[in-house]
């Protein structure tokens, strides 16, 4: 398996890896994937006032673009409402990451993962989006 | 005393000093196996890309078209047993004159159903083209016929033939190994007139023993021989032999680079001692068919092959009595049978086949110690009678 | 200076030891013969050469050298046994016997056998990888005609016991076949005592050069083949084909060296693979895979929890190793051989199978285990299940969303 610069740097370099105290406010946890996959991500997100996301943090057990996939969504959910964060698509993690056909699962993922994220923010904050 | 005059190049070649070169640092360096995912692995494995790239460049196939096995012999038995089994027995048509290691696969096929039919040869060692049109008639499913024949060196036309036999339906295999570095051999244009497989050798071509391959069309089904594991896809399970194929690669390169030189000089050689030897009285097998530029298939009327080849052997000439194959049977060769020579004459039979370090010397050298030989084993079979 | 990667996957294949290289060079340039040609000196001395290779062979096994027949490889030679085998004594049964965690050439040999009409039990193992000797008897039936064992399995190196299963199928008139070829210069093979009636030899499992490897065929009692390559009846038409006569001069060499070296060189390597395993221990919810008892020296294969198979091999990739076979594909698949032993996917996802050899130091050895250390500290500083565990949450009890 070759993979490609970025994905190698991001794999090498992660980007906000770690984990937000769960009671922490406006923290809200996205988990997606399961063990037997070999895929299970974390992202979470931190809320700020007017919906904007001023954190994010992620911890991933699965393969290279799988780490690299979560890391990067992690620097483009910040800064992002909650909505336009949920208008990030997979085939756009998959394009900036150079990801193999056989790696697209991965960046679907990461999009699952935001939306996980952003379903347990308004289930949290009833914001009904 | 200095070594023997290698004369025997359709059994075997020595390995070319840049082949060689090529080959050692897979052996120790290099050592990786191609289907391990670390470096050593993938060191290993783009040296099979790169050998399956020059082999395939050099016999104008595709990369994907090369099939890598262990030798001539798997090749060829891998062609013929792989494609019957995909098939629905029927018949089977090869030439009389094939190696035992397209015979022999044949002859098995009868035992699971199929109709085993030689095609004559004439007296020349080339496929009778009635004979074969009427086989061909009879709709064949595998059709072999050589390219050119290791003992007499006579070459088939086998693009026509391949051609004539279309109709039929059948896969057309060729066997190649003594054709590859001394005749053109384009297996794109082959393929166009019909040819779907073709097996060639790297030891017969100055490679190392233990690496062939089986040149494929792909829409040719085959049954792997070896199962486990999947390499070459699926056709040939089992580790690559990685400095043997290596090896085969470079071989191919410059057997194909070096060719029309080598195939002039070698044809003058063949020439010097054709003329030396009919001038002795022998009879020249395959003489008026075209042949390969390095082989000569004779005998003396009267003087037994086995005996000439030990007495040239003892005056430092290494030559053959026949096919160089694992038979130490005293039969007369089944190719010079087929030609339709006299059994008494073909017991007589010698094959003397030049290599790139051939020189004239060599060649007046032998021609010197058969005459010589000739002389006393005619002055004993003139006393003993 | 270390030389980077550093390999540890002597199971894949081994390097060419520099003696038996030197032994095989001549006979690719000067002494080029075909062992085949009878009529000259070069013929003469290729033969000569491979028959005093076929002596060493068989001396490392204690076997006469006509019992052993000369393939390109393990992989053909498991062919050749097992279809060889099956087809001649067909008409006495269509029973065949092996083992879920045998190599790729018997159980696609299997599969084939199954398509050609015969019947095959596949045994499960016990979770330390070692057949358990009363099911084995329980599988052989009245028309069983041959059983298939490995003697060493290639991913966790467990050796089987080969002197019992063959008392058995001896008693019940089974051929009995062993792939050995991760066996020799590991394992004493003495095929004088074992009743063992065929046995497959790669050479470059053991120092010698790819593409050549043998098959053991008892004549005492005599065990009938047919033959899956024809042609010039080489091999005493066991197999027709050129003989490769420099990889043939390499393996017989490298039988040699392995026959000389044996004990040397395990004690050593058994000295670096403990001090292997004691140099990881320390590291939590490290799994070893497979008997370490009975298990040849040069073989350590550990599933590390919570870590993800590829990502682990890309955090070890200075260290050439292997997650599992080096004869599946490219697909990451879990390994079938520790599927069988029981392992979950997870863990065998995440298994390394590490193979020393006799190159391998004691440098390279801890350049090893402070690497590992590194790299799964910081592989489970990004696992989330790694973080759960900590947390005190038993993972088989959480709700995995469907993917």
């Amino acid at each position: 398996m070759t993979y490609s610069v970025k994905v190698l740097d991001h794999y090498e370099h992660p980007r906000n890896v770690g984990s937000f105290a769960k009671d922490e406010e406006g923290v809200a946890t996205g988990m997606v994937g399961a063990p037997a996959c070999g895929d299970v991500m974390k992202l979470q997100i931190k809320v700020g006032k007017g919906g904007i996301i001023e954190d994010a943090k992620f911890k991933t057990y699965g393969c290279g673009s799988a780490i690299a996939s979560s890391s990067l969504v992690t620097e483009w959910v910040k800064g992002k409402t909650v909505d336009q964060a949920l208008e990030i698509r997979n085939t756009q993690i998959a394009e900036e990451l150079a990801l193999p056909p056989v790696k697209i699962h991965c960046s679907i993922l990461a999009e699952d993962a935001i939306k996980a994220a952003v379903a347990d923010y308004r289930k949290k904050h009833g914001d009904p989006g | 005393m200095h070594s023997p005059v290698y004369l025997d190049h359709n059994a075997t070649t020595p390995a070319d000093p840049l082949v060689v070169e090529a080959m050692l640092p897979y052996l120790t360096a290099r050592f990786g196996n191609p289907s391990s995912r670390h470096e050593y692995g993938r060191t290993a494995r783009q040296a099979i890309d790169e050998a399956r790239r020059q082999v395939a460049a050099a016999l104008g196939a595709h990369p994907t078209e090369v099939v890598f096995t262990s030798g001539g012999s798997e090749a060829n038995n891998l062609l013929i047993k792989g494609a019957a089994a995909c098939l629905r027995p029927g018949l089977i048509a090869i030439s009389a004159i094939e190696h035992p290691c397209v015979l022999r696969p044949a002859e098995q096929l009868a035992r699971r159903g199929w109709t085993v039919e030689q095609i004559a040869v004439d007296a020349l060692g080339r496929v009778e083209v009635g004979a074969f049109q009427e086989i061909i008639a009879r709709k064949p499913k595998i059709v072999s016929v050589m390219m050119a024949n290791n003992e007499t060196g006579v070459v088939q036309d086998v693009e026509w033939l391949a051609g004539a036999a279309r109709r039929s339906g059948a896969w057309f295999h060729t066997d190649a190994v003594q054709a590859v570095g001394k005749i053109a051999v384009d297996f794109r244009r082959l393929n166009a007139a019909g040819v779907h497989a073709m097996t060639l050798s790297a030891h017969k071509i100055g490679g190392p023993k233990g690496a062939a391959a089986l040149i494929l069309d792909k829409r040719v089904d085959l049954e792997p021989l070896i199962a486990g594991g999947g390499h070459e896809r699926g056709l040939r399970s089992g580790t690559e032999n990685v400095a043997a194929i290596v090896g085969f690669g470079v071989a191919c390169e410059l057997a194909v680079q070096r060719r029309v030189e080598a195939s002039r000089k070698l044809l003058e050689l063949r020439s010097r001692i054709e003329t030396g030897l009919r001038s002795l009285g022998a009879v020249l097998f395959g003489q008026g068919a075209e042949r390969l530029p390095n082989t000569v298939f004779f005998a003396f009327p009267e003087i037994d092959g086995e005996t000439l080849v030990g007495q040239l052997d003892r005056a430092g000439y290494a030559v053959a009595s026949g096919a160089a194959c694992s038979s130490a049977n005293p039969e007369p060769s089944h190719v010079l049978r087929a030609m339709g020579v006299p059994a008494e004459l073909a017991r007589g039979a010698v094959r003397a086949s030049l290599g790139p370090e051939s020189r004239p010397g060599d060649v007046d050298g032998l021609l010197a110690a058969v005459w010589r030989t000739v002389a006393r084993l005619k002055g004993l079979a003139a006393v003993a009678v | 200076m270390l030389k980077l990667p550093i390999y540890l996957d002597y199971s894949a294949t081994t390097p060419v030891d520099p003696r038996v290289a030197e032994k095989m060079i001549p006979f690719l340039v000067e002494k080029f013969g075909n062992p085949a040609s009878r009529s000259h000196s070069f013929g003469w001395e290729a033969e000569a050469a491979c028959e005093e290779a076929r002596e060493e062979v068989a001396r490392l096994v204690n076997a006469d050298a006509k019992e052993i027949v000369w393939t390109s490889g393990a992989t053909e030679s498991n062919n050749l046994a097992l279809k060889g085998a099956a087809q001649f004594y067909a008409s006495k049964g269509k029973h065949v016997v092996t083992v879920k965690t045998e190599h790729k050439a018997v159980l696609d040999t299997c599969r084939e056998l199954e398509r050609q009409g015969f019947a095959v039990t596949y045994l499960d193992v016990l979770p330390n990888g070692l057949l358990d000797i009363d099911s084995f008897r329980a599988a052989l039936r009245p028309e069983t005609i041959l059983v298939s064992v490995m003697m060493v399995n290639n991913e966790i190196g467990v050796i089987q016991p080969i002197a019992e299963l063959g008392e058995i199928c001896r008693e019940k008139g089974i051929i009995f076949h062993v792939d050995a070829a991760q066996a020799t210069g590991k394992v004493a093979i003495d095929l004088a005592t074992l009743k063992v009636d065929l046995m497959s030899f790669s050479a470059h499992k053991t120092y010698g050069p790819k593409g050549i490897g043998a098959l053991y065929v008892r004549r005492k009692p005599r065990v009938r083949l047919n033959a899956q390559m024809h042609g010039g009846g080489h091999e005493r038409g066991f197999r027709s084909g050129t003989l490769a006569t420099h990889q043939i001069v390499g393996m017989g060499e490298a039988f040699r060296l392995a026959r000389m070296e044996m004990g040397s060189d395990n004690e050593r390597i058994r000295m670096l693979r403990d001090r292997l395993l004691k140099g990881l221990s320390d590291i939590e919810h490290l799994y070893v895979n497979g008997d370490l008892e009975h298990r040849v020296p040069h073989n350590l294969n550990v599933s590390f929890a919570y870590i993800e198979g590829e990502s682990l091999l890309m955090a070890v990739k200075d260290l050439a190793v292997s997650s599992g076979s080096a004869c599946t594909s490219a697909s990451l698949e879990p390994s079938y051989v520790l599927r069988a032993l029981g392992r979950d996917d997870e863990l065998a996802h995440s298994s390394i199978r590490f193979t020393l050899g006799r190159f391998t130091t004691e440098e390279e050895i801890d350049f090893a285990i402070r690497l590992l250390h590194e790299k799964i500290g910081r592989l489970r500083e990004l696992s989330p299940l790694w973080e759960m565990v900590q947390e005190g949450i038993d993972l088989n009890t959480v709700q995995w969303a469907a993917h």
